[in-house]
């Protein structure tokens, strides 16, 4: 009788903690939809900011730049994340494996204004400006590892039996890892993609001495590209009401993006689509 | 003509310091089926890996002693294990076909990373694989479905089709049928029958009567040592070592 008792409050216990801890997540998601919906409209998605005061601006040059450092940052932290996660996965069990992957480790903890500074460094002074480069640099740092050590988990759980069969036609290792290990681990590493990419769309410090901010189209990747997060905080810290409300709306936008990428990469990995065939 | 396919001179294999194998000689016949018994542990599995020279790719695993193809040793610096691997093909205990490829692909991909280019080759090939295998009937319709959605036995014959359609010389059996039912395994059983007459075949069984079925020749291990050779009738009823007769009654397992 006693035992019972105790399971019952356990599982009540387990039960408020679970309440206890949606708390804070459902009332900001909540906080931001309704703050956020009611500000956003087409103008959002279509025009350039316009001083406060006047009606009709958006976050158009935002949304985009976002989305071109998303790329930029994507063009090369997906491949070297990729072929490094492969290397681990496959030939990483030794003294170098071991050391790459606490790099990894220590690359993805990083201070991201510190991996900002790194990235002003590198690009923004030798370049002497602001950079769509150097923000697709500093969001590619924090992608990386993330990319990386999502692949080498996924090629790790491809079965070894898998990889004794294709050896024991005579498939050499390359055309194993790429034809068999990376088919089945494909699944794996979109996801891992979608995860890099839905914390990299929130990152504001690392752009702030890098892609900087633009109140306007940009006209080259050399020159200094606005991103929603910059837009929002830009925003948020003016005194005009209007542009809070503005900034309420990107806050929204971001947030949407990142559940609805979350939402994509658990259906992919509960759905496992694989590819069937060759070609 | 050689009598022999495959000589063993000596055979040792270790994982590390724990030798696995000690001094296996041995004569495998051509057109033959080997069968290799012997209790868990003994080094059944050791042995053929040695064959197809998979043994070596197990971390700290080593192999001294020669292994003969056709007079040749396959251990030799310049040949390359991809090389014998084509030669010398293996079905596995467990069937492990690749998960994320359809019947058709999973028979041909190993004829086309080999080079073969020639799309109504391989769909020759790939056809003949089947039949040989004694599933073409059951799976004609249905060739670009993934081999994940047959049954374990139909997913074993694909192991078997996907190696002899890149024709082999000799095809090692590694437990074939421990993991299936016994209609599947009767059907492997005579896959394996009609197999001798174009290939060398070598079983490694943990079923003396599968052994007793399909074997001409049997081979008992014991402890990492080759205890005994012989024709299958011959060990099966007048054994010469105490410890093949002890294992074959059953006084251990």
């Amino acid at each position: 009788m006693k035992r019972k008792v105790m399971n019952n409050c356990a599982m009540a216990f387990c039960f408020i903690a679970v309440i206890v801890a949606l708390v804070p997540l459902v009332s900001i998601l909540l906080d931001i939809a309704i703050k956020g919906g009611r500000a956003l409209n087409l103008n959002f998605f279509i025009h350039t900011p316009r001083p406060s005061g006047e009606t009709g601006g958006g976050m158009a040059n935002a949304i985009v730049g976002t989305l071109t450092l998303i790329g930029l940052a994507s063009l090369w932290s997906i491949p070297l994340g990729i072929l490094t996660g492969i290397y681990l996965g496959e030939f990483g069990s030794n003294r170098f494996g071991e050391f790459l992957r606490v790099a990894l480790d220590v690359m993805g903890g990083i201070p991201s204004i510190v991996i900002g500074i790194f990235a002003y460094i590198i690009f923004v002074i030798p370049m002497k400006t602001f950079s769509a480069w150097a923000g697709g640099f500093a969001l590619g740092i924090i992608m990386l590892p993330v990319v990386a050590r999502t692949t080498e988990e996924m090629i790790r759980m491809v079965p070894l039996e898998i990889r004794e069969a294709a050896w024991a036609l005579g498939i050499t290792p390359f055309h194993t890892i790429w034809h068999i290990v990376l088919r089945s681990a494909v699944p794996g590493i979109i996801t891992g993609i979608i995860l890099g990419i839905a914390r990299i769309i929130g990152e504001t410090a690392p752009l702030l001495f890098t892609a900087f901010g633009n109140m306007f189209w940009h006209h080259s990747l050399n020159q200094p590209i606005a991103a929603l997060p910059l837009q929002v905080f830009t925003y948020a810290v003016s005194p005009y009401d209007d542009w809070h409300r503005q900034a309420w709306a990107g806050s929204f936008v971001m947030v949407l993006l990142v559940c609805i990428m979350s939402i994509i990469a658990r259906l992919i990995i509960e759905r496992g689509f694989t590819k069937t065939s060759l070609k | 003509m050689d009598e022999r396919k495959i000589v063993t001179k000596n055979l040792c294999a270790y994982f590390g310091s724990f030798q696995a194998l000690k001094n296996i000689s041995i004569e495998i016949a051509p057109n033959k089926v080997t069968a290799i018994i012997g209790p868990s542990g003994c080094g059944k599995s050791t042995f053929i890996r040695c064959l197809n020279r998979l043994h070596e790719v197990a971390p700290h695993a080593r192999v001294s002693g020669e292994v003969l193809l056709d007079g040749r040793n396959i251990y030799e610096k310049n040949i390359s294990p991809i090389e014998i691997r084509r030669k010398i093909g293996m079905v596995f205990q467990k069937p492990n076909v690749f998960p994320t490829l359809s019947i058709y692909n999973n028979i041909s991909l190993g004829l086309k990373l080999n080079g073969e280019k020639r799309k109504s080759v391989i769909e020759e090939k790939v056809e003949r694989s089947l039949k040989m295998a004694a599933l073409w009937d059951e799976v004609k319709g249905k060739l670009r479905e993934p081999a994940t959605k047959l049954s374990g036995g139909q997913q074993q014959r694909i192991c078997i089709a996907r190696t002899l359609a890149l024709e082999p010389e000799v095809i090692l059996f590694d437990e074939p049928c421990s993991a299936l039912d016994p209609i599947s395994t009767a059907k492997v059983e005579e896959t394996i029958e009609i197999l001798k007459e174009n290939y060398t075949v070598v079983i490694v069984t943990h079923n003396l009567q599968q052994a007793a079925r399909v074997a001409d020749y049997t081979a008992f291990f014991l402890l990492g040592e080759m205890v005994e050779f012989d024709r299958t009738e011959t060990l099966f009823t007048v054994p010469k070592d105490k410890r093949t007769e002890a294992y074959l009654t059953g006084k251990f397992g």
